[in-house]
């Protein structure tokens, strides 16, 4: 054989295993999505959205409850998380820019981001259920919120990195003192990104389940208080889907799909940003 | 006269003047300078000489980094600004800064010159107009831009984005206006419209441009200096350094035969 027969070989052979390996990996995907898809939507009725649950063998009901309490989680999560993540980004890219401690901080930023969220869980558990008693929402929301903080700082910290030196000179060279340079000229040029990074932050924390299962854990009935248990989507598929009724599998796959589509768009959102943003250029 | 002229025509001087990048690194060595009033003072070299070292010494742009360290005195209306206590915010809103590669904001075109002067305080939209318009108009840039001031900086083309960023230093009224080679990052045109530029300024402001162009030096300035290894070889009349210079070393930069 010749030297040019045996790489053709080579290159076929390598071709077809990576081609194979994407295709089993496309399968799954497409066999989950789709699962969830048919089922989901076979379940879907006006009732999941305005009812609450109502016990087992009772017909209709819905998961009122569970999307209001997603909803206020998540936005907990967002409103504790956001502004930690932002500033400490700020506090690496910008005033410990160079210095020990921001490196320190980053690498311990990139841990916590592949800590297990069930290990966050337990820790909120020890330090925010234990102690009062009971499970609460604020819990939730804030062992969430400790899973985003390091998503957002990092992307804060290297979307503002970003951002030429010689901008913040220009802002420096007209007299601005250095948090206005930061406000008024660093934020603004690096804005798109850090909203990118927050999207896909909220994108991330909404599917988890968990991290809620030991702080939020879950309340058939509908509530706005997030000093107690408060119902989420998550939790809710997680129980429904182990339950021993139809009825609870059907909302467990309507449920699921919709949690699905809403993180598909955040992140397809956040996506089409950095395409407009960084895309065209 | 000439000699008189220049005694009292004095914007800033720079006395035996050592500059340290990072505590260690000795870039500028006793540099001795005067920078005369509504004259345009060029710093030529070759790369690494020290050139924009010195001119970024003006602002104190050094001091954004640690560990920069400045001996001597740079004398600006009596006063050494090299001096710790010297309150930076108003020093660099007296002495602005054009830099190599245009630095639009990224905001509107009003709100970039508007930033300086919301900085200084002034709010009032009318006035902010007033003083915007103007400052474009210094810039010779206003007729370009009038029907576009809330488009983004960035849709403008380089030699506007540079002559903006002139507009939003003028526009806070600096006595002073340091040019770090200015069109290195420009085609020809623009080029020569900033040059132009830079002639009509020194009616208003003083101004001291780094350039590694030459001929630039030659057709805008009025006086030059030549700097090599962070020493000042040579500062006088334009005319005379590049016609007759006294130093051996200047000569041989200017004709050519190093740099």
């Amino acid at each position: 054989m010749t030297k040019e027969k045996i790489r053709k070989i080579e290159s076929f052979v390598a071709l077809s295993l990576s081609a194979l390996a994407a295709f089993a990996g496309l399968f799954w995907l497409i066999f989950i999505l789709g699962d969830v898809l048919i089922e989901g939507i076979s379940a879907l009725n006006p009732n999941l959205f305005l009812k609450d649950p109502v016990p087992p063998g009772v017909e209709g009901g819905g998961l009122r409850n569970a999307f209001v309490g997603q909803l206020l989680i998540t936005i907990g999560a967002t409103v504790i998380g956001v502004p930690l993540g932002v500033l400490g980004g700020t506090f690496l890219a910008e005033y410990a820019r160079g210095r020990k401690i921001s490196q320190f901080i980053s690498i311990l930023s990139d841990i916590m981001v592949s800590v297990p969220s069930i290990v966050v869980g337990t820790f909120i558990y020890a330090v925010l259920v234990k102690p009062f008693g009971h499970f609460n929402g604020w819990a939730g929301a804030i062992a969430l919120a400790i899973i985003m903080v390091p998503v957002v700082l990092r992307t804060t910290e290297d979307m503002l990195k970003l951002v030429p030196w010689t901008l913040r000179e220009a802002a420096f060279a007209l007299g601005a003192p250095y948090y206005k340079v930061i406000v008024q000229v660093v934020y603004r040029g690096a804005a798109t990104g850090i909203i990118t990074g927050i999207l896909l932050s909220i994108a991330r924390v909404a599917g988890e389940t968990a991290p809620l299962l030991f702080t939020s854990f879950n309340n058939s009935f509908f509530s706005f208080n997030m000093n107690e248990p408060i119902a989420s989507l998550t939790v809710t598929i997680f129980q429904y889907a182990m339950g021993p009724y139809d009825s609870w599998h059907a909302q467990a796959w309507a449920a699921a799909l919709i949690i699905t589509v809403f993180i598909l768009l955040l992140t397809l959102t956040g996506r089409a940003i950095i395409r407009w943003r960084y895309g065209k250029q | 006269m000439e000699v008189r002229k220049a005694m009292i025509g004095f914007e800033l001087e720079v006395k035996d003047l050592d500059f340290f990048y990072g505590g260690s690194v000795h870039a500028l060595k006793k540099i001795k300078l005067p920078v005369h009033k509504h004259d345009i003072t060029a710093l030529i070299g070759p790369s690494g000489c020290g050139k924009t070292t010195l001119l970024r010494c003006f602002n104190r742009m050094h001091d954004l980094y640690p560990g920069n360290r400045y001996e001597g005195e740079i004398i600006f209306e009596g006063t050494n600004i090299l001096k710790k206590e010297i309150d930076l915010i108003d020093l660099r809103s007296r002495i602005g800064m054009v830099f190599q590669k245009p630095t639009p904001f990224p905001m509107s075109i009003f709100d970039n010159i508007a930033y300086g002067l919301r900085l200084k305080g002034i709010k009032k939209r009318s006035e902010l107009s007033e003083l915007v318009e103007l400052a474009l108009r210094h810039a010779a840039l206003w007729e370009e831009v009038k029907d576009k001031l809330n488009a983004s900086a960035y849709a403008l083309s380089g030699g506007q984005q540079q002559r903006l960023v002139i507009a939003r230093a003028l526009a806070v009224e600096p006595e002073v206006l340091l040019f770090d080679e200015p069109s290195s990052s420009l085609d020809p045109i623009s080029t020569s419209k900033i040059e132009e530029l830079v002639v009509e300024l020194k009616k208003e402001v003083t101004i001291i441009i780094v350039t590694h162009n030459m001929q630039q030096a030659a057709r805008v300035s009025d006086w030059t200096g030549f700097l090599m290894l962070g020493e000042l070889i040579e500062f006088d009349r334009t005319d005379k350094i590049f016609t007759n210079p006294s130093q051996q070393l200047t000569e041989d930069y200017i004709t050519g035969r190093f740099g």
